[in-house]
């Protein structure tokens, strides 16, 4: 008796000792990062697993020296235009895609979730003579226009597989006193919406905060770059010498809010993730 | 992922006034669908068109227009020597090529199957009841928040060889006797790149797994307990096939992705051959050296791999999936 007794007491220890490294293992570069963005002068070449000092100095280098605070206004109006964008031309087609039956309707979210496959690299250098032949190279506009080979095809696919799953009878009760597609979609499904809308906006703003490799090619100069552009060439006054202390401070500076965003929206973010996958 | 499944639209009955609002519905669809598939068209139709017509060409970066179609030459091209050898160029016979295609493989293969193993594990805790449960779920969700470039970074320093906290604690752990430039030397930047993209992507992985697994009915497992089945046998017998469709579409999703990576490499370990992928490789052809034809030819061979590869993932999901409702 005793001894199955001690058996499941070693699994409940075994398990909390697994979860302990779970959560140890996700937290603590993070935690680290805001370890060191404190840190200033030597203090930065010491390691302690500790808070030991405290300075404010890398976060005010960032954000008075260089470009960065013009970075993250890029940023975050690139972000927000992509959704919008995004949200805009995807509402009307999700609508189509979910509601009417036609023909072709398989093969053409088939070939939508294949552009949202896309190895981004393939379409690079035809991105770039399209983005210089409209004359948006360098400008945010050539960003937005770019981050929508990923933004829309993925807000398609989920805003299709939530309103595929709202009740029939809405719409049934809509056409019988008259209603176009127009004004069911405005009028009778956007309300019912506007929880799939917030999910998925924020993943799509998450997906466009976060691109390097079309914000890299597509801007040139320090004014016009994004964020993560702007971390990773972030360089000190030689090629040996990286501002480890400013880096983390701007790599703080623009994950929190995605930290928080993410821990408040949780539940949602997790039903949109597993939407396109699991669900269809 | 079939879409037979999907609700019919308001089902077709008899009368003309019926058709007639079905006919309005359809064609109503048709304009709604109008603008995306024109924004698709412009953003991705239209540039990988361009991209595979570039690499048929001579094109350079300063000269897109004047460019000139020269066959298959940047992908193969041979000169027959007066003594009666032939010397082979292009990309089918660039070594370096041939050495990103393999970074690349073996980065996918690796960094996936980690990330399988860990996602499971991860998911099979987050299904099991216990106190702290939504607290876990929160912290695995920081690394999937975090930018790739920010944890580029985050693990650049970490990894750094003079003053990380890694060697730091792996020295006073004593598993290592000295500093190691981990992200440098090249015996291990892939070690280091696979650490790091294992961290940031197990939790995508664990949480569609964790959904699949919340989908299995509980009562199978008190049926199996009272059969007296040992968990370890449930787990390979009842909740593995049972969740093997959506660990078959998370494992597609994460080796798509894994195949075209990039930011995480150009940022952790740059101007490493030992780590330098398919997508790295082509952009530093494109747009460093100039090389933009070369690089086009570069950029469509991973876009025929990965087009390849889905179709046959498609074709193998569709075979799986059917047996498993046998």
């Amino acid at each position: 008796m005793t001894a199955s007794l001690a058996w499941s007491y070693t699994k409940k220890v075994g398990f909390y000792l697994l979860v302990a490294v779970i959560i140890v293992v996700s937290v603590f570069p993070f935690y680290y990062a805001i370890l060191t963005s404190f840190k200033s002068g030597t203090d930065l070449f010491r390691i302690t697993y500790w808070p030991t000092s405290f300075s404010w100095a890398n976060y005010t280098a960032v954000m008075t020296q260089g470009s960065f605070p013009r970075n993250l206004l890029n940023s975050v109006f690139v972000a927000t235009v992509t959704v919008l964008l995004a949200l805009f031309l995807a509402i009307t087609a999700s609508f189509a895609l979910s509601r009417v039956r036609f023909r072709g309707r398989s093969l053409l979210l088939m070939t939508i979730l294949a552009v949202s496959m896309f190895p981004q690299i393939a379409v690079l250098a035809g991105l770039f003579e399209v983005i210089r032949a409209l004359g948006i190279y360098n400008t945010p506009w050539a960003l937005i226009f770019s981050y929508t080979i990923f933004t829309l095809p993925f807000t398609v696919w989920v805003l299709t597989t939530f309103m595929r799953d709202l009740p029939i009878e809405i719409e049934e009760a809509a056409i019988v006193d008259g209603a176009t597609p127009w004004v069911i979609i405005t009028r009778v499904f956007m309300p019912l919406m506007w929880p799939a809308l917030v999910t998925t906006g924020l993943l799509a703003f998450i997906g466009a905060w976060n691109e390097f490799l079309f914000a890299l090619t597509f801007t040139s100069s320090n004014q016009t770059r994004t964020v993560p552009v702007a971390i990773a060439l972030l360089s000190g006054g030689t090629q040996y010498e990286i501002p480890w202390g400013n880096i983390m401070a701007a790599s703080v500076i623009v994950t929190v809010p995605l930290v928080v965003l993410v821990l408040i929206f949780q539940r949602k973010i997790v039903s949109g993730l597993t939407a396109g996958g699991v669900k269809g | 992922m079939t879409t037979d499944t999907m609700t019919p639209a308001i089902p077709v009955t008899r009368g003309s006034a019926r058709s007639e609002l079905m006919k309005q519905r359809v064609l109503a669809a048709r304009w709604f669908l109008v603008p995306m598939l024109i924004a698709l068209g412009v953003v991705a139709g239209w540039p990988l068109l361009r991209s595979i017509w570039f690499s048929f060409t001579d094109a350079s970066l300063n000269n897109l227009y004047g460019a000139e179609f020269i066959g298959i030459g940047n992908y193969l091209r041979w000169t027959t020597l007066e003594s009666g050898r032939t010397i082979y160029r292009g990309l089918l016979v660039d070594s370096a090529w041939w050495n990103a295609v393999w970074n690349t493989v073996r980065f996918a293969a690796i960094s996936v199957g980690l990330e399988t193993v860990f996602g499971m594990i991860v998911a099979l805790v987050l299904n099991a009841e216990f106190r702290g449960r939504g607290f876990v779920r929160a912290a695995i969700l920081i690394p999937w928040a975090i930018p790739t470039i920010v944890s580029a970074r985050m693990w650049g320093w970490m990894l750094n060889d003079q003053f990380g906290i890694i060697n730091d604690m792996m020295l006073r752990l004593g598993l290592i006797s000295q500093k190691i430039a981990w992200t440098a030397s090249a015996d291990t930047a892939m070690t280091a790149v696979i650490v790091v993209d294992v961290w940031k992507t197990t939790p995508f992985m664990a949480l569609l797994v964790l959904a699949g697994l919340q989908m299995i009915p509980r009562d199978i497992y008190e049926a199996a307990d009272i059969d007296g089945v040992s968990k370890w046998k449930q787990f390979w017998r009842i909740t593995l096939p049972l969740v093997r469709p959506a660990l078959m579409v998370a494992i597609i999703f994460r080796i798509l992705d894994a195949m075209r990576i990039f930011d995480l490499i150009y940022v952790l370990t740059p101007n490493s051959s030992s780590t330098k992928t398919m997508s790295v490789l082509a952009r530093e052809n494109l747009f460093d050296f100039d090389n933009f034809a070369y690089g086009s030819a570069q950029s469509t061979l991973l876009f025929l791999i990965i087009a390849g590869m889905t179709v046959l993932y498609i074709w193998l999901g569709r075979v799986n999936f059917e047996g498993g409702e046998r």
